[in-house]
């Protein structure tokens, strides 16, 4: 179905064409939840680029050696040490970023795109190709995160990684909750409304 | 793609072996990180101690004690700051579980009459740009060298000494509910010359 595409297709699909958030839309809720500034998003979109790639590299190397039927248990034992690894080294060398993250970072464990990048590419592709689309899927993840923390930590906070730029209060609606919704909102309709502009173009 | 055969035995072994490895290695990252992350909790530990006493030549954390609540249903870790050997004051780690979300956790620290230093969050969930505004010194500058004994730490809603942060007078309560605690216990160790 899929026909071989080259390394650096499989990169940055995940960056623009398959943005995991703005276009599959997986991950939602750490995309929602810790969104509230800009730092918070590189955090969590890195934490979690790194265990796309260190567990669609080591899914892709045993793929072959695992049962059909235990492949799901047997994946999730895999992201669930990769997390662990990511949850301990954040303790230990940056304790204040590890806090904020809290609950989020084991909730990568359940995040649908490692499972989703598991099952749907590095079980059937070799440990290279699966190695760039987790971190293709990474890169692209930790954009949309920064991006969405950086407009939310804009308007609610006046601020730009912590720099306050103006001394008053923002839109506070924006670092809460709804806030996270309104922006991803906007942000998925920019980019159909850029997508559809680009096709009409070429037609 | 030619996966291995879903023999039961099969099963047992690849799933044996894959959390053998896993947890082999976490065991490993385990050893391997365990005295950065205790230096950085003592680093921070000491950091909130050092923003609400000041003037101590000892270490607060490696002297630090635990005394029980006056209702008897908690205890706070106590960290005596000394200078020379003399107790100077006492950092008094307390938490509330009545905020709007999650614990607060905050560091008072007390002179040996029981003023108020300073106060320093160390840890809340609360509602970014609302109650987390307990953390500006706008808000903690009240209690700065006031003695609870006189200041009455509820919210002036209530009928206390408290002025609440706007749009967040649970958070408020429960900041001076913890501080309140605080000083009981801290009170209560002076009085019955525990204070180490």
């Amino acid at each position: 179905m899929e026909q071989p595409i080259s390394l650096k297709e499989n990169f940055f699909k995940g960056i623009i064409k398959e943005n995991p958030v703005f276009v599959l839309l997986l991950g939602c809720c750490p995309t929602l939840g810790v969104t509230s500034s800009a730092v918070n998003g590189l955090g969590m979109g890195a934490a979690t680029a790194f265990v796309l790639v260190m567990s669609n590299l080591a899914i892709a190397l045993v793929k072959n050696v695992i049962p059909d039927k235990v492949r799901i248990p047997a994946f999730i034992v895999i992201i669930a040490a990769f997390v662990t690894v990511v949850q301990l080294l954040m303790a230990a060398y940056t304790p204040a970023l590890n806090e904020q993250l809290g609950l989020f970072i084991p909730l990568i464990v359940v995040n649908c795109i490692v499972l989703g990048r598991a099952e749907a590419f590095a079980s059937r592709n070799t440990a290279v190709a699966s190695m760039i689309d987790g971190l293709g899927m990474g890169v692209g993840f930790t954009f949309a995160l920064l991006l969405l923390g950086t407009i939310r930590e804009l308007l609610g906070n006046l601020s730009f990684f912590g720099y306050k730029l103006v001394e008053a209060d923002g839109i506070l609606i924006f670092v809460l909750a709804p806030g996270a919704f309104i922006t991803l909102g906007f942000i998925i309709a920019t980019m159909k409304w850029l997508k559809e502009r680009e096709s009409k173009r070429t037609h | 793609m030619a996966a291995a055969k879903s023999s039961f035995l099969n099963l047992v072994i690849t799933l044996t072996i894959v959390t053998l490895v896993a947890s082999l290695s976490l065991g490993y990252v385990y050893e391997w990180t365990k005295e950065p992350i205790a230096e950085a909790q003592m680093a921070k530990q000491l950091k909130a101690i050092e923003s609400v006493v000041s003037g101590y030549d000892n270490n607060p954390v490696l002297e630090s004690y635990r005394l029980p609540t006056p209702d008897g249903r908690d205890s706070l870790e106590f960290f005596p700051a000394k200078k020379k050997g003399e107790l100077i004051g006492v950092a008094v780690k307390t938490k509330s579980s009545k905020g709007y979300s999650g614990d607060i956790w905050l560091m008072v620290g007390f002179n040996v009459n029981g003023d108020i230093q300073n106060i320093f969050v160390i840890e809340h969930k609360e509602t970014p740009g609302l109650g987390s505004k307990m953390t500006t010194p706008k808000f903690l500058q009240q209690f700065m060298g006031r003695n609870p004994a006189t200041m009455k730490l509820t919210v002036k809603k209530d009928g206390g000494d408290v002025d609440a942060i706007t749009g967040a007078t649970i958070t408020t309560r429960a900041f001076s509910g913890a501080v309140q605690t605080a000083h009981e216990t801290f009170k209560k160790s002076t009085v019955n010359g525990a204070a180490n």
